[in-house]
């Protein structure tokens, strides 16, 4: 399990860097996106991972799982929603105003001096 | 009066002339006027104590782990400062009221004036030199807000800038030099430094404090070679110039070194450069004043050398030089800025400050004439006028001061500075006001109100009063001087006299009176001398520095930061692989101690659809419509992973995140080119695949890592279970962590979730307004657009699915304590019932039945979480802490009531608020004029259609 889980980490983190480091904004997004699920899932890995045993407390049960990276990570994806919905807003914006979605500067847009 | 309260009253009084500027200009004067009035009056009150010889303290810890602490201190030296900046800023405040024009904003400044009276009053009265420099540092704020008040003077901005360029830079050296102080002493407290002398000039870092120390004090008083700003920041109001460049900012260098005198002063090395700097800017400062025909510019570079004057004095490290010293800053503070008043009168009267265009006005503003003529007599140093007084002793302390080895260098220098001195005081009046009447001022000239001439005659009458009677202000110099040489030295006594008898400094001063007359005889072709006379021009200087510094700037940053965020993300992800690889090389690595847990067949099918999911993502992401769809599946998986790993709470938030990202995403991509281009050369996707797969192991490899081992310290989480119940009320332990336990941290969240859904409302708005709006509404879609834009299908689906979503949003709301649950699904849940509806039916149809804008239902969330943590205060509690009781209604069984749930109300509320209102955005952005706003919820009535074709054409106009 702790190897599914591991390894499922790295090929999102792997995909996530590729796509970020891509030339245009919309793979830009969807690689952060896939980097946002790779950090939380080690966020929340980093309690350990115990099947079958939610951190709801009940009478007849003795072990949970660790809550606390949980709670972390659930607040973690709501603000990813937010960082996402800002960085696509951000990435609509320029590309409406310039008609150009690239991520780079382009050469010919380059070169605004710090006005006096 | 506390000495807080006399430091605090112009920061809070500076809150009320903004807010009165509407009620009217007298309202506004008012307010400030007694505002500083009660500040003064409470300084008042402590003289008593202080003429008793005692030293008055007030003290409030701040940081006590870095020495910063809230301590105040008045004794004689603070209070003749506080004193000086209060009562000339009471007469400043009633000569503004009438200075300035009806068109110029006067809330405004008298906030900016304010702000700068309370940072005075801080440096004079500050203890600790931490807190000292904080003020310090304000002073150089205020003042940049104050010198460039008049913004649309292209001089009052670069004058702004100069001067804050400048005194910022020396206020930056000063604090290194307070802190090697500090350093040496072991204490930040002045009251305690001043008295460690010896332990401070035996340290071998005595030299680059003193020097750091001095360069914020020269900067601060125009001391050579800093002096260029004061002239400079003339564009400011008049007003302005004779606060701040006469009576009080120039003064806090000349204040502070006053201060550090018992310390810093003695040596050989205060004694040079302080000396010398003195002595250059005195005579500099004195002979170009004689050759500027700008009446403030005059004024200005004389105030450069009578500040040099002063620091002379302080420089000799004698008690008479410091009792010279104080005398002067007194008697300075009243003549000059009377002098400026004056000039302010004339260019408000006669249009000009040109001293070329002007003469003659003594006939027509007698009242002014007067004031001028007595307070520039006083500045050249004649005699029964304050003036006199202390150039005297200047000339007797310059007399037996040996600079260099030599006798003569500064006595002969301090006579030329004099002549000069002297000189342009008779140029300024005798340019002026003397000579014929003219016809061709740009404005008839005249006395003004007595509003505005009161003030400077007021001093006026201090200038005479002092230089008849000196007696009367002796024993109160005497104390302040005693309170800056300290223990330090002996004072010699009754030497403030007008007649001290045939001495040398009375040569030196007729030498000095009848020179300037002479010169003024011969001022026209001295004067056509001095202008063909190349010298450096400081501002051409200083801009050449500045460019020069931007070049250097420039040259480093641009082709580090060339605009290419692909490039900063590979170093930075490069980076930390390195670094990360290069702890585990260092570091020792523990044995595993768990065991690995096997996987079933169904775990290894979502592991390998996640994979594939993935990898399709990968190869496929060009089509962006497909990429959406894969980057579901991966969101999905991740999902039923969390379930199938005990966190039921993080598969819900996870799937309902899911769901709305995916709308904003298409939402998006509704403008979006539909494919990505390839443009990166394989060798480009080939080094990137590296890096990526290079991370991809790392983080592989540190999370297998881990999954195998225990934590080093034992984990807070074991409380958490232990206590939930216990203390929080609630079985679901993430969700009373979330509302109980860091219910802090998680309404930061939904602070921070409303934050970027407001941005992404305002970025709309700019978008919408700006040259956009035409393209997105005249935009052709570049795919076939369906034939029924609100199928009604989808239309009754969604109306009747609503409720039950509601239901179900409430619900999990309700359980959430106990069961996985809570406000942020709850609200996820509801918000898509909401999308729901828009999708259905059309963002206009939606929108015309929104009841509550979704800023509001964001800042009531807050507010709710907000109240409920503040509610805690009333019963003595921290904020946020959280109670619950269990009631029993029957026929109900028993259920609980916990302050939680309606901090979990805000909670949800926000996050209803943020996502509806990013998505609501997006969706205005999709608005064209070629489609008409759906009125109805859905399009299938034909009748209606060939009833609304009529006015379709109208509508269209409208949009």
């Amino acid at each position: 399990m702790e190897l599914l889980v591991a390894s499922a980490i790295g090929v999102l983190t792997a995909a996530g860097i590729y796509l970020v480091l891509r030339l245009r904004t919309f793979p830009v997004i969807l690689g952060m996106s896939l980097l946002t699920y790779a950090v939380n899932v080690f966020l929340f890995a980093s309690g350990r991972l115990t099947i079958g045993a939610p951190p709801i407390l009940s009478d007849d049960v003795t072990t949970y799982t660790d809550p606390l990276p949980q709670a972390l990570v659930l607040t973690a994806i709501v603000i990813s929603f937010g960082m996402t919905a800002v960085v696509v807003m951000i990435s609509l914006g320029a590309y409406l105003g310039s008609d150009d979605d690239h991520v780079d500067d382009q050469p010919e847009s380059t070169g605004s001096e710090a006005s006096q | 009066m506390s000495l807080f309260l006399i430091v605090a009253l112009p920061f809070f009084g500076a809150l009320l002339p903004g807010i009165m500027n509407s009620a009217g200009r007298s309202a506004c004067f008012g307010v400030t006027f007694t505002v500083t009035l009660s500040a003064f009056v409470g300084l008042l009150t402590n003289l008593p104590t202080v003429l008793a010889g005692e030293v008055v303290m007030a003290r409030v810890n701040w940081m006590p782990e870095l020495g910063l602490n809230f301590t105040l201190m008045l004794d004689g030296l603070g209070f003749f400062f506080a004193f000086l900046i209060l009562g000339i800023g009471l007469l400043i405040i009633a000569y503004g009221r009438q200075y300035l024009s009806r068109d110029d904003h006067m809330g405004e400044f008298f906030t900016y004036l304010l702000l700068f009276q309370g940072a005075m009053v801080g440096i004079v009265l500050s203890d600790n030199i931490l807190l000292l420099l904080v003020f310090w540092e304000l002073t150089s704020l205020a003042s940049f807000l104050l010198i460039g008040y008049w913004k649309h003077l292209p001089e009052g901005r670069q004058g702004a800038r100069m001067a804050l360029a400048v005194t910022g830079m020396g206020g930056l050296a000063m604090i290194g030099g307070m802190l090697i102080l500090g350093q040496i002493v072991g204490s930040y407290d002045l009251s305690v430094i001043l008295q460690n002398r010896e332990a401070i000039q035996a340290d071998p870092l005595y030299v680059p404090a003193l020097l750091l120390i001095l360069l914020g004090c020269f900067t601060k008083s125009a001391q050579f070679p800093f002096h260029f700003w004061l002239p400079h920041a003339m564009a400011a109001p008049t007003p302005v110039s004779a606060y701040l460049h006469s009576a009080t900012m120039v003064k806090a260098g000349i204040f502070l070194m006053a201060r550090m005198w018992p310390v810093l002063s003695g040596t050989p090395e205060w004694f040079y450069i302080v000396t010398t700097a003195g002595l250059v800017t005195m005579v500099l400062g004195a002979v170009i004043a004689l050759f500027k025909h700008d009446l403030k510019s005059l004024l200005a570079f004389s105030t450069v050398s009578h500040l040099g004057l002063i620091t002379m004095l302080l420089g000799t490290g004698t008690a008479f030089g410091a009792l010279a010293a104080v005398f002067h800053i007194l008697n300075h503070a009243t003549f000059k800025a009377a002098l400026f008043m004056s000039a302010g009168i004339v260019d408000h009267e006669a249009h000009t400050r040109d001293i070329r265009r002007l003469g003659g006005l003594r006939h027509l503003m007698p009242v002014t004439f007067t004031i001028a003529t007595i307070a520039a007599l006083s500045m050249a140093g004649i005699p029964f006028l304050n003036g006199f007084l202390s150039k005297e002793m200047m000339l007797e302390e310059a007399h037996h001061t040996v600079l260099f080895g030599s006798h003569w260098l500064v006595p002969v220098m301090a006579t030329v500075g004099s002549l000069f001195s002297a000189a342009y005081c008779f140029r300024f009046i005798g340019h002026t006001f003397l000579g014929p009447v003219r016809d061709d001022y740009p404005h008839k000239p005249h006395d003004p109100g007595a509003g505005m001439w009161l003030p400077p005659a007021i001093l006026v009458v201090l200038v005479v009063v002092i230089g008849v009677a000196p007696f009367l202000v002796q024993d109160f110099v005497f104390m302040v001087t005693k309170s800056v040489i300290g223990e330090a030295a002996e004072l010699k006594t009754k030497y403030i006299k007008i007649w001290h008898g045939l001495v040398p400094a009375l040569y030196m001063s007729i030498i000095a009176v009848v020179g300037g007359l002479a010169m003024m005889l011969v001022f026209k072709p001295l004067s056509k001398v001095w202008e063909t006379t190349p010298r450096p021009e400081a501002k051409v200087i200083f801009e050449a520095i500045v460019e020069a510094i931007v070049r250097l700037a420039q040259a480093l940053t641009h082709p580090l930061h060339n605009g290419s965020f692909t490039r900063y993300a590979m170093i930075g992800i490069v980076a930390m692989i390195a670094a990360g690889y290069h702890a585990w090389a260092t570091g020792t690595v523990a044995d595993p101690v768990r065991e690995l847990q096997a996987a079933g067949p169904v775990p290894i099918a979502g592991w390998a659809m996640l994979v594939a999911a993935t990898g399709g993502l990968v190869v496929m992401h060009r089509n962006r419509l497909l990429a959406l769809i894969l980057i579901g599946i991966v969101g999905l998986m991740v999902s039923v992973g969390f379930v199938y790993l005990s966190a039921p709470d993080l598969a819900m938030t996870q799937f309902t995140v899911e769901v709305v990202t995916i709308i904003l995403l298409l939402l998006a991509l509704n403008f979006l080119p539909n494919r990505t281009p390839t443009e990166s050369t394989s060798l480009r996707r080939v080094r990137d695949a590296g890096v990526a797969i290079a991370a991809g192991l790392a983080t592989f490899g540190l999370a297998y890592h881990y999954m195998l081992r225990d934590t080093v310290a034992a984990s807070i989480s074991e409380y958490h279970l232990a206590n939930s119940y216990k203390g929080g009320g609630g079985t679901n332990v993430v969700n009373v962590i979330l509302v109980d336990f860091r219910g802090f941290d998680t309404y930061g969240e939904i602070i921070v979730l409303g934050i970027a859904a407001l941005l992404i409302y305002a970025l709309t708005e700019t978008l919408l307004g700006g040259p956009v709006r035409r393209r997105l509404l005249n935009r052709i879609p570049d795919q076939a657009r369906s034939g029924d834009m609100h199928p009604m299908m989808m239309v009754v689906l969604t109306r009747v699915i609503m409720p039950v979503v509601l239901l179900v949003g409430f619900y999990i709301f309700l359980r959430g304590h106990n069961e996985p649950g809570g406000g942020f699904i709850a609200g996820l849940i509801v918000s898509i019932a909401v999308v729901m509806q828009y999708m259905a039916s059309g963002f206009s149809w939606a929108s015309a039945r929104l009841k509550y804008p979704y800023h509001g239902v964001i800042g009531a969330g807050v507010l709710v979480a907000g109240l409920t943590g503040i509610g805690s205060w009333f019963v003595g509690k921290p904020f946020l802490t959280s109670d619950f009781t269990y009631v029993r209604i029957p026929p109900f069984h028993k259920f609980e009531l916990a302050t939680a749930a309606l901090f979990d109300l805000g909670v949800f509320l926000a996050v209803v608020g943020a996502v509806m209102l990013s998505l609501e955005s997006f969706s205005r952005l999709a608005r064209r004029a070629d489609t008409e706003d759906s009125v109805h919820p859905m399009d299938i009535d034909p009748s209606r259609n060939a009833a609304a074709s009529g006015s379709a054409v109208d509508m269209k106009e409208d949009t």
